[in-house]
């Protein structure tokens, strides 16, 4: 199984140079070629699901050569990153016509894919960093893509940013090396449990997280989000929304904490801290929006939170040494949250992309009455929507009643009150798309407007299924012992591939 | 001392980068952020009087361990200068691209000043 890890990253890149070849007359060609990558890696994620093992590049040895990890909870990643992707690449076959130069925007994409697999195979802190660097420099083009007034103050911001958070990242990266001698993970790890924490690996936690957390868009790091999200073409930004900030800024935060620093009461509630001020602004700052886009991107900001919450409770309770299926059920939360998330805000983004090319606006405001033009899209929002809000049957609600209970098994009933109340914010900012954007009059302007057709709506419907469905992930016990609970284990006992590998005994 | 130096130039990157409200100033604080983590990394790896990480014939004096233990102490670390070449070329990119947006940016809105590129609000 470990030889096509491999695989994961080399047919993105690979692609990602082939495809711009094809240039404007063959770019037919390239669309169903990059869509046939992103179905194909799909399917490979899901045949990678249970499995781990690690895959040494050019047969180094593990202490100094680079190898790709595959445990729980990167292959749980690697599922969320290709279905995304793969339902992204979709919608993108038919919306990108509007721009041109398609073959690059899909070079771009490759790369982004490409890079995404990489970071949560990395099983080194420098492959990490490149990784993360090619996905953001990938990202920051594809925000740019438009080349408008407003794509450019965009993408300047969002790259001042991230480009800040990379020099913190590395610099974080050098002083574990320049203090442990090591860049694999499990020989960090080892050797911190063995010295403990000095003053420079003090630093370079607080480096990492506020690295990480600038690329996560916890709060008061979010500036960039809502106008890079905002401003990028409908898919990238569900790329953004579903899959970079939790990849390059959750994944790999959560990664490092638990996994190389291990877990400490004080960082649990820091991140405990930062999860609950990015929900609670994140849902303030999203109901005021009147631009669709900007709405969803803030709402981002305040589901982010909630991973962030879960993972933070589940590091406070690991390192009070409580009991250990609270702490599972926190991070079980936290972790199932960011899966729904990168489902339900890609079709939402998606769909606002569906009401961008149909209108021709998006302001909330100037729409009205679109329900009876655009059915498919509409329904797909209203599922959406009630998965995000948290209504019984969909997807966001097992994940933010995991929450709930772990947070009242923990006894911090004020912060199960407070993701109820962030819920209930959550409500009304939905329920104000819905009622601007599909329900009441339909202005005079948009008499004339279709639904839009083909591999778009596929790409809705996929994902608003997923979205009903989803839910099954917990209640059936086989599922879940399958996919969550392996992801869940790495993070409370440690990846257990570390030892069958050996790599514990250089 | 020289790691606190090194830390200074970092900050006065970030300083750099943050406070000024030129385009073409943020992207230098930029740089020089980037040049200040290289020259941490390559000083990582230091040492004085080292000689290259590469086994040669000054060093066959006499007997196998004698060998070894001459190349332990006299060779300096050779991963760092790996992570800062790869480094380079990674900010090198970056550079690229954020110069070629502010060019842009330059064309559209007719300033670098970062104060009048304010369409993005709220």
């Amino acid at each position: 199984m470990t030889k096509v890890l491999p695989a994961f990253v080399l047919i993105p890149l690979v692609m990602a140079f082939v495809l711009p070849v094809f240039g404007k007359k063959g770019k037919n060609i390239a669309t169903v070629l990059a869509n046939l990558v992103t179905i194909t890696l799909f399917v490979l994620a899901i045949a990678c699901i249970g499995k781990s093992g690690v895959y040494q590049v050019g047969n180094w040895s593990i202490r100094v050569g680079i190898i790709l990890v595959l445990d729980g909870l990167s292959s749980l990643m690697l599922l969320a990153i290709n279905l995304v992707s793969a339902a992204a690449m979709l919608f993108s076959a038919r919306y990108m016509e509007q721009y041109t130069a398609k073959s690059k925007y899909l070079s771009l994409f490759m790369l982004m894919v490409a890079a995404m697999n990489g970071l949560v195979l990395a099983g080194d802190l420098f492959n990490l960093f490149v990784f993360l660097e090619i996905a953001s420099l990938a990202s920051y083009a594809l925000v740019g893509f438009g080349c408008e007034h407003e794509e450019l103050e965009a993408s300047f911001k969002y790259m001042v940013l991230g480009s800040v958070a990379s020099s913190f990242i590395l610099f974080a990266i050098a002083l574990v090396y320049g203090n442990t001698a090591y860049l694999n993970m499990a020989c960090i790890s080892k050797s911190i449990q063995a010295s403990g924490l000095n003053i420079g690996l003090t630093f370079a936690l607080a480096l990492f997280i506020v690295g990480f957390g600038l690329k996560a868009a916890l709060v008061p790091f979010h500036a960039w989000l809502p106008d890079a999200h905002s401003s990028a073409p409908a898919p990238i930004s569900a790329m953004l929304s579903g899959i970079i900030i939790k990849t390059l800024g959750v994944y790999a935060l959560t990664r490092i904490l638990f996994n190389i620093f291990g877990v400490s009461i004080s960082v649990g509630w820091l991140l405990i801290t930062l999860g609950l001020l990015s929900m609670i602004a994140g849902a303030f700052l999203a109901i005021g929006q009147w631009d669709f886009k900007r709405l969803l991107a803030y709402s981002s900001i305040s589901q982010i939170g909630y991973v962030v919450l879960g993972i933070g409770l589940g590091a406070t309770l690991l390192a009070k040494k409580a009991n250990p299926a609270w702490a599972s059920l926190a991070l079980l939360g936290g972790l199932f949250h960011l899966v729904n998330h990168a489902v339900y805000k890609s079709l939402l983004f998606l769909t606002s992309g569906s009401v961008e090319m149909s209108t021709g606006t998006r302001q909330l405001k100037e729409m009205g009455g679109l329900a009876q033009r655009l059915p498919v899209t509409r329904t797909a929002c209203t599922v959406a929507s009630a998965s995000i809000v948290g209504i019984p049957p969909f997807s966001g609600f097992w994940s933010k009643l995991i929450l709930v209970i772990a947070a009242v098994q923990a006894g911090l009933y004020w912060i199960a009150a407070i993701i109820v109340f962030v819920s209930l914010c959550t409500l009304i900012m939905y329920l104000k798309v819905q009622r601007y954007a599909f329900l009441g009059e339909l202005p005079e302007n948009l008499q004339q407007i279709k639904e839009n057709k083909g591999s778009m709506l596929v790409a809705m419907a996929v994902l608003a299924f997923l979205c009903v469905l989803m839910g099954l992930l917990v209640i059936i016990p086989s599922l879940r012992d399958s996919i969550l609970k392996p992801a869940v284990d790495v993070l409370t006992v440690g990846p257990k591939h570390w030892e069958i590998a050996g790599i514990l005994k250089m | 001392m020289p790691y606190a130096l090194c830390f200074l130039l970092f900050m006065i990157g970030l300083y750099c980068a943050v406070v000024k409200k030129n385009l073409v100033k943020i992207v230098i604080g930029l740089a020089i952020m980037e040049y200040a983590v290289n020259l941490f990394l390559i000083m990582l790896g230091y040492r004085t009087g080292g000689t290259a990480p590469i086994l040669d014939k000054t060093y066959i004096e006499a007997g196998t361990n004698k060998i070894v233990a001459n190349f332990i102490n006299t060779s300096v670390d050779p991963l760092p200068q790996a992570l800062v070449l790869t480094a380079i070329v990674i900010s090198l990119g970056s550079l690229a691209l954020i110069i070629s947006i502010s060019i842009r940016i330059y064309g559209k809105y007719g300033t670098f000043d970062i104060t009048e590129i304010r369409r993005l609000k709220g």
